[in-house]
């Protein structure tokens, strides 16, 4: 197509136009004069993946918002129906890549629920070590992520990253991946940590909150991210509830609902922390229960590390190999650093589920993204996308 | 100029004669520099590859954590992700490509200008990975664009991702500017566009471009 | 929390002419569930999220579910005197009759007021074919929207009532239901090298060969 032949340029946007939706189209609405129906398309810089949202703009204005999935359905539970229970596993660690470890322990926890499976103690600590260890890795990628989305192009990321990497560095001597661990077993875990590794875990958690106190210092009191994020985004707790939003973009409304604590399941009960809650539910509010949610963890971890008791890691009586569970069904749930996260599994009897079904946080969590970026700008939907916290592979499964 | 000695003499770099690499190492010590055209031309596009900023899935956290201070792909020039493709010159898919995001993925492809570059990052890039049994699932990127570096893994460490960009790079250096073999940014008859997949009723049509790619055949049984 | 006997007795209370079924979940998890006619279902719903002593106002999970039909054979025993004076024969009768399938929907239902829950409830299609609607519970609790738009791209259920209905996975050009059992992908069969293959080979080098199956005689 060259410079001067613009008769082409029509049927390219008209080609772009019929793909599943429109991407750049002016709409002529008798009340508001020109609209703007913008793509931000699954390919752009909010490194949340390939999540797209058909915006529909009034100036700089949002009329309507529509989001758009799919683009990384990669029929997860269609798979999960043709392999073994033990098999799925692996694929769970690719559903929310942030959080491997605690999606594991979701899963395996709705398996245990569903034949009946108990887990000996150490193992339920080394799994709350785990998934705190991973709120942590969680939360301050997503406090980097949500900064990259503000404009700050990389630096708090990089400072997140480096907590991140001696997390990861831990994951892999104790798992041997970095972020698809496929560490949690149906009655335990797969491997018992060494006195070492659980000296470098508890050094790392003692410095965990100096870095916290750095990272605060430099964002927290920001004019800039206090003028970008407060007020924007707001959420009311009752339509919260009534969406089934969950996680921390539920508390920052105020509601005090955490899995941890009303399941209580592992042994969340043993332990003491608070649950933060917000007053205002809008982006600052998000972004602070995640601060603040990482505290919690820390108390958490040093409380773990302390009462971590002798003793096997898995059930003796676990089954590995042919393991069928009887005919039934069950639910099984844990509050993930996304939110509620729930696997509901189907058995008759077979080595396969009938039906396998993950509860993904990150898509109900959208279920209100138009109502909490219409009115704002658009700049201001991208801050509002960030600090829901999805992850596509959870979303699209 | 010497002629190279008779015992292991290394190779005579091709666009610069007869000169060894030995004499002009010799030369290059004397503070003067031969080289070629083409090798200059090479050095520069490998040393400042542009990726495009474009992560699908898990791998696409992996090739962040490349970016990142620990593994550090700036050292190797490649830094700066464009988010438009009209400024890159790297695409590096990764993630598993479905069949809705495939159409796009070609798209983005036809908008990158020549000289461009694609790397499969990870086992889903390359042929479909642990998801291949879907419905949603293309069996591979390279079905639909040409794929210059393959890099297996779910997902690939950062060091795996830098190994293939070391590889990308000496491929780069290793392009000619002309006669038979040249790349295939210098030759106009090559396409840089590629047609996009649409969405049929049940699958992509078509399923997979022939002029791309074609199924390994299996060898023959004796 | 009220067992789930209490809260049908409940709903069948206020709602004498709904039909309310006790699901029995045989597993060790024991979540038993409601089965709710597709009529009364909306209504039961509202009472349910409603209700001061339930407060349900939480749907945590709408999952999709496809029982495809099943042949089920009925071996009937009976004893036929035998007319020689022996023993009396014991006739088996085996007669087949296809259980229609369905389409299923099962909703995770807790209270966030009242931090209890789950209450399981399910929705069930007529068949699988052509009767495939049932009442959205969007208008209940909003969490469905997405959920129930995934089950009607991967499943076929029509939610009537639903706001905005289309595919939320898929591309809206695709025409097939994936998730449902019967559901054949396009043949895109493509030979792939594995190291496994290699490894046969050299196997098969080293096992002894397979032994000679006796030659059969050809029947006449």
């Amino acid at each position: 197509m060259s410079c001067s032949d613009f008769s082409g340029l029509d049927a390219e946007l008209s080609a772009f136009t019929n793909m599943g939706g429109p991407t750049v189209r002016a709409v002529k609405d008798q009340f508001h004069g020109d609209l703007l129906e913008v793509s931000m398309g699954p390919q752009h810089p909010s490194t949340h993946g390939v999540f797209r949202m058909v915006a529909t703009l009034d100036g700089e204005q949002l009329v309507k918002l529509k989001p758009v999935f799919g683009y990384l359905h990669r029929n997860h539970e269609k798979i999960a129906e043709n392999t073994t229970y033990l098999g799925s596993m692996p694929y769970t660690d690719r559903l929310d890549y942030l959080c491997s470890m605690s999606t594991n322990w979701a899963y395996a926890l709705a398996v245990e629920k569903l034949s009946g499976q108990a887990v000996p103690d150490r193992a339920q600590y080394l799994r709350i070590i785990m998934a705190e260890l991973t709120r942590l890795v969680n939360h301050s990628c997503l406090v980097g992520f949500l900064f990259n989305d503000l404009g700050t192009s990389f630096t708090p990321l990089l400072y997140a990253f480096r907590e991140r990497e001696k997390i990861l560095d831990l994951f892999e001597s104790i798992s041997g991946s970095r972020m698809m661990c496929n560490y949690q077993r149906f009655g335990g875990c797969r491997v018992d940590p060494s006195p070492e590794w659980l000296e470098t875990a508890r050094k790392l958690v003692e410095n965990f909150p100096r870095f916290l106190d750095e990272y605060e210092r430099m964002l927290t009191g920001n004019e800039i991210m206090l003028a970008r994020t407060q007020g924007i985004g707001r959420l009311d707790p009752v339509h919260a509830v009534n969406a089934g939003i969950t996680g921390p973009v539920l508390r920052a409304g105020g509601v005090d609902y955490d899995v941890r604590k009303v399941d209580g399941y592992g042994f969340y009960s043993r332990f003491d922390f608070r649950v933060p809650l917000g007053s205002h539910g809008d982006c600052y509010d998000r972004y602070m229960m995640r601060i603040l949610e990482m505290r919690e963890s820390v108390k958490i971890l040093n409380q773990a590390f302390r009462d971590l008791p002798a003793g096997p890691i898995m059930d003796p009586k676990a089954k590995t190999r042919g393991f069928r569970p009887k005919a039934g069904e069950a639910y099984g749930r844990i509050e993930s650093p996304k939110g509620e996260l729930g696997f509901y599994l189907i058995s008759d009897g077979s080595p396969n589920p009938y039906r396998y079904r993950v509860r993904p946080p990150s898509l109900i969590n959208l279920t209100l993204l138009e109502e909490m970026c219409l009115g704002h700008t658009i700049a201001d939907a991208v801050v509002i996308l960030g600090s829901i916290d999805i992850v596509l592979g959870e979303v699209d499964r | 100029m010497s002629d190279s000695a008779p015992s292991p003499a290394p190779a005579p770099f091709p666009a610069a004669g007869n000169i060894s690499d030995a004499d002009r190492e010799e030369l290059r010590r004397h503070g003067i520099l031969m080289t070629s055209l083409e090798e200059l031309y090479n050095w520069g596009r490998s040393n400042s590859i542009w990726p495009l900023q474009f992560g699908l899935a898990c791998c696409a956290i992996e090739m962040i954590a490349a970016a990142t201070a620990r593994f550090d792909i700036a050292r190797f020039g490649a830094e700066i992700f464009r988010p438009s493709p009209r400024q890159a010159d790297l695409m590096i898919v990764s993630g598993t490509v479905t069949k809705k995001m495939a159409p796009l993925v070609v798209r983005l492809w036809n908008q990158m200008p020549e000289p461009k570059y694609c790397i499969a990052m990870g086992a889903c890039a390359i042929s479909g990975g642990p998801f291949k049994q879907g419905y949603n699932v293309l069996k591979g990127i390279d079905r639909f664009i040409p794929v210059d570096i393959y890099i297996p893994g779910c997902p690939p460490r950062p060091e795996a991702l830098l190994n293939g960009l070391i590889q990308l790079q000496q491929k780069i250096k290793g392009e000619k500017l002309s006669g038979p073999d040249a790349a295939r940014h210098t030759r106009p008859e090559e396409p840089s566009e590629f047609p996009i997949p649409a969405y049929g009723a049940h699958d992509l049509e078509p399923t997979k471009n022939p002029a791309v790619w074609s199924p390994p055949t299996p060898p023959p049984s004796a | 929390m009220e067992t789930v006997e209490q809260i049908r007795e409940r709903l069948l209370a206020r709602f004498p002419a709904a039909h309310v079924t006790l699901v029995t979940n045989p597993g060790a998890a024991a979540e038993h569930s409601l089965l709710l006619d597709a009529a009364h279902a909306h209504d039961l719903a509202l009472f349910l999220r409603d209700d001061p002593a339930q407060r349900l106002d939480y749907c945590s999970n709408a999952t999709g579910v496809d029982w495809p039909d099943k042949e089920i054979t009925d071996v009937v025993k009976t004893t036929v005197p035998d007319p020689a004076g022996g023993p009396p024969k014991i006739v088996e009768q085996k007669t087949t009759h296809v259980q229609p399938g369905c389409l299923e929907v099962v909703y995770h239902l807790y209270s966030m007021a009242l931090k209890h829950g789950p209450v399981i409830i399910r929705l069930r299609t007529a068949n699988r074919s052509d009767q495939v609607a049932l009442p959205s519970l969007t208008p209940v609790w909003r969490s469905c929207d997405f959920q129930e738009r995934e089950i009607f791209d991967l499943y076929g259920i029509v939610f009537e009532r639903h706001p905005d209905l289309r595919r939320l996975l898929m591309w809206d050009e695709f025409k097939d239901h994936p998730m449902r059992k019967d559901y054949v992908e396009p043949d895109d069969y493509e030979w792939e090298p594995t190291a496994h293959g290699a490894v046969l080979e050299r196997a098969k080098a080293h096992l002894p060969p397979p032994p000679t199956p006796p030659a059969k005689e050809a029947k006449p």
